[in-house]
């Protein structure tokens, strides 16, 4: 059993009891809302008569049905009628809504820590998998469903079973060109989808540390990709700096030297004990993508897609599957594979530093021309930003689309989907059959700076090797 | 309901094989349909991309085999519903008519969402997994028992270990499986927590 990590710092600050049924009840500090997944857990909380226990706990925004080209309402029906249930029930609980006309509207792990409200030591949940990206901050932070926001909006708690921590170090400097997104893919190659079963990640090492917010919220992200619920870093001064900046802190004036203890002291032990630790050396990882339907079926740029007989043997019938679909030959590196669209989005990939990165790739070059390619900001606030500092003329002058921030062509629910058997070179977090609005659909998972390149090239390409384009500040591989 | 909520001891009934590790809940219910704020009719939907092809015609997919349309144990392979949380994977594999899933591992959101609604997620090894679906193939008419209290699958004459994890089966057998009366019921404890901790105002709701 682990002992003296932030996991169980947290998890002790926030137990209630321990509930007949062996789980804990675990006080939550922040729960977040969207229009997916609640309407269904409001209902159930009207059917049984009961009041939302702590809606100053509670935030809402909508971001996976919503548009992100004409948001004149009313949207299609179904939209709409989601739309105004999480309206409706905001309204009526005393829900804060981050909705499109506040100018604070985006993906909801982007808006949690971009508000100041995702912090260190706090419980975090919400009805969707990616929740774990707030541990960026050192939060324990899990998606639950829907039957579980009914619990929390009715009691602010959460039943839970406490699970094992598994620390993953991540030694060395990064090479140029290799982000969060790289490791986290390529800690989820070696551990596997479901390597993270049953325990939660604590990621650590020089270059964690090393990472901005957004990078540590790229890497935490993915934590359920490789079968963790939940994953975080301690916090540190890169993680107290952006907390500083954001208008809470700035609003609540000496919250920030109120709170820093706290902070400080969730953070693991040095000499915590763990379940398990796993060494990634950080100097050997390249840009990775995805060659399979699984984000654990990827390889760095410059290697081959493994035979399928070179796996283990529980891996080699979904491997061969999965080359089927995508129509990729072990023994050649994803290199010149094709691509039809450019997604540069989701809550993975979608943040200011993300932008940046592509938009170094894209300045002077043009996206070739049989790729559609759109730009999905995480939020509104990533959007205006952006826009001020002349990204999204970069986007548009290279040929991307400029759109209205949510989760878009991630998890295509509203109108951003693929078409047959189009490939997507995506910096999102899933490549299942299907998942991108087309069941023929190919993704192959990347980094922003290598969705870029890809779009200008018309296929998978390492963005290390791109042609200077002669343009100050375009070199590829530019960290920014 | 709060008091209500109904013991599960055991689920019987035949079964339906779906095999294939990593079956994510983009696969049992694809996202488009969850554009829904109800759960209700979500059964038509389970599995329907592999149910049915670009043509809208029914494949031969297990769930369409007329002799395992009964079924209400399913059976599967390693890391069963990872990906989104999305309670509706759940909630169309039982309102398509699933009571119990068992298979080689889950993924940890998917098999909390089953609790929630009272389906167990039993896990056996990969050999007698493969072995129970080969052994439903041939044998789509007869039962299956899920028995949780005492942690078996019994089909035919055979009765395999199976473990079911001592939180699931308490809450199951014991009827404890959904909590909210319960934790709602420790309000002076909430508002304890609640106040020992510094970022909470005042620690009162």
């Amino acid at each position: 059993m682990s002992e003296g990590t932030l996991y169980d710092k947290v998890w002790d600050a926030h137990r209630v009891t321990t509930l007949p049924n062996g789980q804990d009840q675990l006080f939550v500090g922040l729960h977040l809302i969207h229009e997916v997944t609640s309407p269904q857990a409001f209902s159930m909380l009207a059917e049984r008569e009961m009041d939302v226990a702590r809606p100053e706990l509670t935030l809402g925004t909508v971001d996976h049905i919503v548009p992100t080209d004409d948001r004149t309402r009313p949207y299609d029906d179904a939209a709409e009628e989601m739309m105004q249930s999480l309206e409706q029930n905001a309204a009526e609980a005393g829900i804060e809504l981050l909705d499109p006309t506040t100018g604070d509207q985006g993906i909801v792990h982007v808006v949690g820590p971009e508000q100041g409200l995702t912090q260190p030591g706090k419980t975090i949940v919400c009805g969707d998998s990616h929740t774990a990206t707030h541990g960026a901050f050192g939060a324990l932070a899990f998606g639950i469903g829907t039957s579980q926001i009914r619990d929390v909006l009715a009691t602010g708690t959460v039943a839970m079973e406490k699970k094992a921590v598994r620390h993953i170090e991540v030694t060395g400097e990064l090479g140029e060109g290799v982000t969060a997104k790289d490791v986290i893919l390529g800690i989820i190659r070696r551990l596997g989808t479901d390597g993270g079963v049953g325990y939660v990640y604590e990621y650590g090492g020089e270059a964690i540390e090393a990472l901005d917010m957004a990078g540590r919220m790229s890497l935490c992200n993915m934590s359920i990709e490789g079968g963790a619920r939940a994953g975080y870093v301690n916090p540190d001064e890169t993680t107290y700096a952006w907390l500083e900046s954001t208008d809470y802190f700035e609003d609540n004036p000496g919250e920030f030297e109120r709170l820093r203890p706290y902070w400080e002291s969730v953070r693991s032990d040095a000499d915590a004990d763990y379940d398990d630790v796993v060494t990634v050396d950080g100097t050997a990882l390249e840009p990775m993508v995805t060659w399979g339907t699984t984000p654990e079926q990827g390889v760095g740029i410059t290697d081959p897609v493994p035979e399928p007989s070179s796996l283990p043997e529980d891996k080699r019938q979904r491997a061969r599957d999965a080359q089927a679909h995508m129509g990729v030959e072990p023994g050649e590196t994803m290199e010149g594979y094709p691509v039809d669209v450019a997604f540069l989005g989701s809550c993975t990939n979608a943040r200011l530093p993300d932008l940046r990165r592509a938009a170094s790739v894209l300045d002077g070059r043009t996206v070739h021309d049989s790729v559609r390619a759109l730009v999905v900001p995480g939020s509104q606030r990533v959007s205006t930003a952006a826009e001020a500092e002349g990204l999204r003329e970069t986007f548009v002058e290279a040929g991307f689309e400029w759109r209205e921030p949510g989760c878009s062509m991630c998890l295509a629910m509203n109108d951003d989907q693929l078409v047959g058997d189009e490939v997507c070179a995506s910096s999102s977090n899933r490549n299942f059959v299907g998942r991108q609005g087309s069941s023929a659909g190919r993704t192959v998972l990347m980094n922003p700076s290598m969705v870029a390149a890809a779009a200008v090239a018309g296929e998978v390409t390492d963005v290390r090797d791109l042609p200077p384009t002669g343009t100050p500040g375009s070199q590829p591989g530019v960290s920014v | 309901m709060s008091d209500g909520v109904p013991s599960v001891t055991r689920v019987s009934g035949t079964a339906v094989p779906i095999r294939g590790n990593d079956i994510d809940t983009d696969q049992i219910i694809p996202a488009r349909f969850l554009k829904v704020v109800s759960f209700e009719g979500l059964g038509q939907f389970a599995f329907f991309d592999q149910r049915y092809d670009e043509a809208d015609e029914p494949t031969d997919h297990p769930m369409n085999r007329p002799r395992h349309e009964d079924a209400n144990v399913l059976v599967v392979n390693a890391n069963f519903g990872c990906g989104s949380s999305r309670e509706h994977a759940p909630q169309a594999l039982m309102r398509w008519g699933i009571d119990a899933i068992v298979g080689e591992s889950f993924a940890e959101i998917f098999a909390g969402n089953c609790l929630s609604l009272g389906i167990p997620t039993v896990t056996a090894s990969a050999e007698e997994i493969t072995a129970l679906q080969e052994w439903v193939d041939g044998n789509p008419d007869e039962e299956v028992t899920v028995d949780i209290e005492a942690e078996t699958v019994t089909y035919s004459d055979n009765t395999v270990d199976a473990t079911v994890g001592e939180g699931q089966r308490t809450a199951l057998v014991d009827g404890i499986w959904d909590t909210t009366a319960l934790m709602r019921s420790n309000q002076a404890a909430i508002d304890a927590t609640a106040t020992d901790l510094p970022y909470v105002d005042g620690g009162q709701p």
